[in-house]
C-alpha cells in the first residue's frame, strides 16, 4: 500500500511541519517516507502545501498524484484540493469549513483543531500539532513512541510537554467510532 | 550499533556530505530551491571550524570561492538557474587557473526568474556550455536524498584529484525532498586531500606537471609562498602568455586531465538492462519516476531497464554504446525541452532510435506519461 498524503492551508499555520513530522514518524516506526513541499513566492497568507508518501517498500516516484489522504484548515485549501482525491481517500477538515459538493460527506472527518489550539492547548499556533494527533488516531498509523520522536526532533527544546498536550487534545478529538471507520493501518 | 535513520531534506544532505568532505568555506547569495543549503551551511559551518558569508551577489560568490579555495581550504557555492547564469564568468576562471570547488546548482524551472520552486533539469547544457571557450567539466546529478549525501562527497574529490571545479547539478525533486537516510561512519569515508606542493625555492613554476602526468600540485596562497594566478592564458610560472605553443599545449592538456580519465569519472546506475528491449534514459530526481514506470512496465511484460547517468559531464557515452547491441529503442525523460536527448542520439547514432518524453511547465512527469509512453513505443514496433 502506498500513502499519499496531503496536507493543506495557509502559509504560516504549520502544515508543511505537519507533513514532516509524519514523516518523520514513518522513518522512526521503520517505514519508507518522502515528504515534500509547494509554495508561492509568499511566505504568509498565501495557499500552502505539503505532501508525504508513505509505505512499506521503497518509494521511487516521490510526489502526489492521487491523494488518498487529505488535510484541510483553509476553504481555500479544501475547495482546491477535494476533486484531485482518490476514491476512498479520507478528508480531515476543520470544523468551520464548509464541505464541497462532490465530497462524500461520510469519507469526511470534521474536527475542531484550531479551536482546541486556541481554547483547550492555549496557543493557535499549536494546531498543526493537534492535526497530527487526530490524523495519526483516525489513521492508526504511528505507535506513541514513534510518534513522539517524530515531534520531538522538529520542536524547540523546552516546548515537549505543550506538544504532548496538542498531541492528545488532536487524538481525543477523534472518538473511538470515528478511529474504527477511517482506520487505514499502512499494510 | 546500526547508524539511526533520520529524515533529511535533500539541500540538508548536501551541506552533510560536503563537510564530511571537507568543505569548511561556503560563500553564497541564498535562492530558491537551493536556500536551505546557504541556511545550513551558516549554521554548521561555524560548529565544524569553517567559514560562512553571504555575499552582494553570485558573481562575488563565486569569486570568493575562488579565492578560499587557492589559500587551501574547501570551497562550496549553491544557487539556482539565474545565479548560476551569473556565476559562469568565474566559473571559467576557475577551470583555466585550475582552482579545485563545488558549484551547487539546484535546478529550477524556466529561463530568468522563472518559476522558483518548480522542477526542471534545464540547466544541463548550461552545465557544459556556461562559460565561453573549450573546458573541461564535470557534472554529478543526484537522484536521492541518501546519494546527495555520497555524491557531493565524490564532487569534492574529483575536484580536487583534477584541480577543477565540479558542478552539483541538483534539482527541486531532490533539493526540497524530504527522505530517511543513514549518515555513513565517517571513518568509512574516501576522503581525497589535496595534493599540495610547498618549498621549491627559486623554481617558481606552480603549474609544472611531471612526465606523464595532467594534474599540477597546487600551493597554498598566504602561505609563503607568491606566485601568480591569472585567468589569461599562462606558462608554468603562472605568468599571461602569448606564446600559441604554450597556449595550445595548456588548453589541450586542461582537456585531457578529464578525457583520460573517463573510467575514474564516469558513473552510471543501470537497472534490469541486461534482458532489456527497450531503455528508458533519466537521470536526477526525474529518475524516480522513470524507476517507477520501468517496474510497472515490466510488470506488463515489457522488457525495459532503466540507464541512469550518475556523471552527467562528461555524458557516459561508452557506457550507453555498450548497451546499444542489445535494445532496439531508447526514450530519453527530461523536465526540459530536450538536452541530453542530444548527447543520447548522439551517442546511438543511427543503430538505435531513440524517442522523447519532456516536460517544460514546471510539474513533475509522473510515471503514468513514460509508461503511456512505452506502451506506444511497444505499440508502434509491432504496428510496423
Amino acid at each position: 500500500m502506498r500513502y499519499e498524503m496531503r496536507f493543506s492551508g495557509s502559509g504560516g499555520q504549520g502544515v508543511i511541519l505537519a507533513s514532516v513530522i509524519v514523516a518523520e514518524a514513518a522513518v522512526a516506526a521503520g517505514l519508507e517516507a518522502v515528504q515534500s513541499q509547494s509554495y508561492g513566492p509568499e511566505a504568509r497568507g498565501g495557499m500552502c502545501r505539503a505532501e508525504t508518501v508513505l509505505s512499506r517498500e521503497r518509494i521511487w516516484f516521490s510526489k502526489v498524484t492521487r491523494p488518498n489522504f487529505l488535510l484541510a484548515l483553509t476553504q481555500e485549501a479544501l475547495d482546491r484540493y477535494a476533486p484531485d482525491l482518490a476514491e476512498d481517500a479520507v478528508v480531515m477538515i476543520d470544523d468551520a469549513l464548509t464541505v464541497p459538493k462532490g465530497l462524500d460527506k461520510r469519507q469526511v472527518l470534521a474536527l475542531p483543531i484550531l479551536a482546541t489550539a486556541r481554547d483547550k492547548v492555549g496557543k493557535l499556533m499549536t494546531a498543526n500539532i493537534v492535526a497530527v494527533g487526530a490524523v495519526n488516531r483516525a489513521l492508526g498509523l504511528f505507535d506513541q513512541q514513534a510518534l513522539h520522536e517524530g515531534v520531538r526532533l522538529h520542536i524547540p527544546a523546552g516546548t515537549e510537554e505543550l506538544n504532548w498536550k496538542a498531541l492528545d487534545a488532536g487524538a481525543a478529538l477523534v472518538t473511538d467510532e470515528q478511529a474504527a471507520a477511517f482506520a487505514r493501518p499502512l499494510e | 550499533m546500526t547508524p539511526k535513520r533520520i529524515l533529511m531534506q535533500g539541500n540538508e544532505a548536501c551541506v552533510e556530505g560536503a563537510i564530511a568532505a571537507g568543505m569548511r568555506f561556503f560563500a553564497g547569495y541564498p535562492i530558491t530551491p537551493s536556500t536551505e543549503i546557504a541556511e545550513r551551511c551558516a549554521q554548521r559551518l561555524p560548529q565544524v571550524g569553517g567559514r560562512f558569508i553571504q555575499m552582494e551577489d553570485e558573481l562575488a560568490s563565486m569569486a570568493a570561492v575562488l579565492g578560499a579555495s587557492v589559500t587551501g581550504v574547501k570551497a562550496m557555492t549553491a544557487t539556482s538557474g539565474p545565479g548560476f547564469s551569473l556565476k559562469q564568468e568565474n566559473i571559467g576562471y576557475g577551470c583555466l587557473a585550475e582552482i579545485p570547488c563545488v558549484i551547487v546548482d539546484v535546478q529550477r524551472s524556466g529561463p530568468s526568474t522563472g518559476l522558483p520552486t518548480s522542477p526542471s533539469q534545464g540547466d544541463y547544457m548550461q552545465a557544459r556550455w556556461g562559460t565561453h571557450g573549450d573546458h573541461p567539466v564535470i557534472a554529478l546529478s543526484p537522484s536521492s536524498v541518501q546519494e546527495t549525501y555520497r555524491l557531493v562527497i565524490r564532487a569534492f574529490n574529483l575536484s580536487e584529484k583534477y584541480r577543477t571545479p565540479v558542478i552539483f547539478l541538483m534539482d527541486e525533486i531532490v533539493g526540497h525532498m524530504r527522505e530517511g537516510v543513514t549518515l555513513p561512519d565517517p571513518r568509512e569515508l574516501i576522503i581525497n586531500k589535496r595534493h599540495i606542493s610547498y618549498h621549491d625555492g627559486a623554481n617558481k613554476q606552480c603549474y609544472a606537471v611531471p612526465e606523464g602526468e595532467y594534474v599540477p600540485a597546487m600551493k597554498p596562497f598566504g602561505q609563503g609562498e607568491r606566485y601568480n594566478i591569472t585567468g589569461l592564458a599562462h606558462d608554468v610560472s603562472g605568468f599571461p602568455t602569448n606564446n600559441n605553443q604554450i597556449a595550445g599545449a595548456l588548453y589541450t592538456r586542461l582537456m585531457e586531465k578529464i578525457d583520460r580519465n573517463l573510467d575514474d569519472i564516469v558513473r552510471v546506475e543501470e537497472h534490469m538492462l541486461d534482458d532489456a528491449d527497450t531503455a528508458v534514459v533519466c537521470f536526477g530526481g526525474t529518475a524516480r519516476a522513470a524507476m517507477s514506470a520501468v517496474q510497472q512496465a515490466r510488470a506488463e511484460g515489457m522488457k525495459v531497464g532503466l540507464f541512469r547517468p550518475i556523471t552527467v559531464w562528461p555524458f557516459p557515452e561508452a557506457h550507453l554504446r555498450a548497451r546499444l547491441p542489445g535494445l532496439k529503442r531508447i526514450l530519453m525523460v527530461e523536465h526540459n525541452y530536450g538536452q541530453m536527448l542530444l548527447e543520447v542520439q548522439r551517442s546511438a547514432a543511427d543503430r538505435v532510435p531513440v524517442s522523447f518524453l519532456g516536460r517544460v511547465d514546471g510539474t513533475v512527469i509522473p510515471p503514468d506519461d513514460i509508461l503511456r509512453k512505452l506502451r506506444e513505443m511497444e505499440g508502434n514496433a509491432h504496428a510496423k
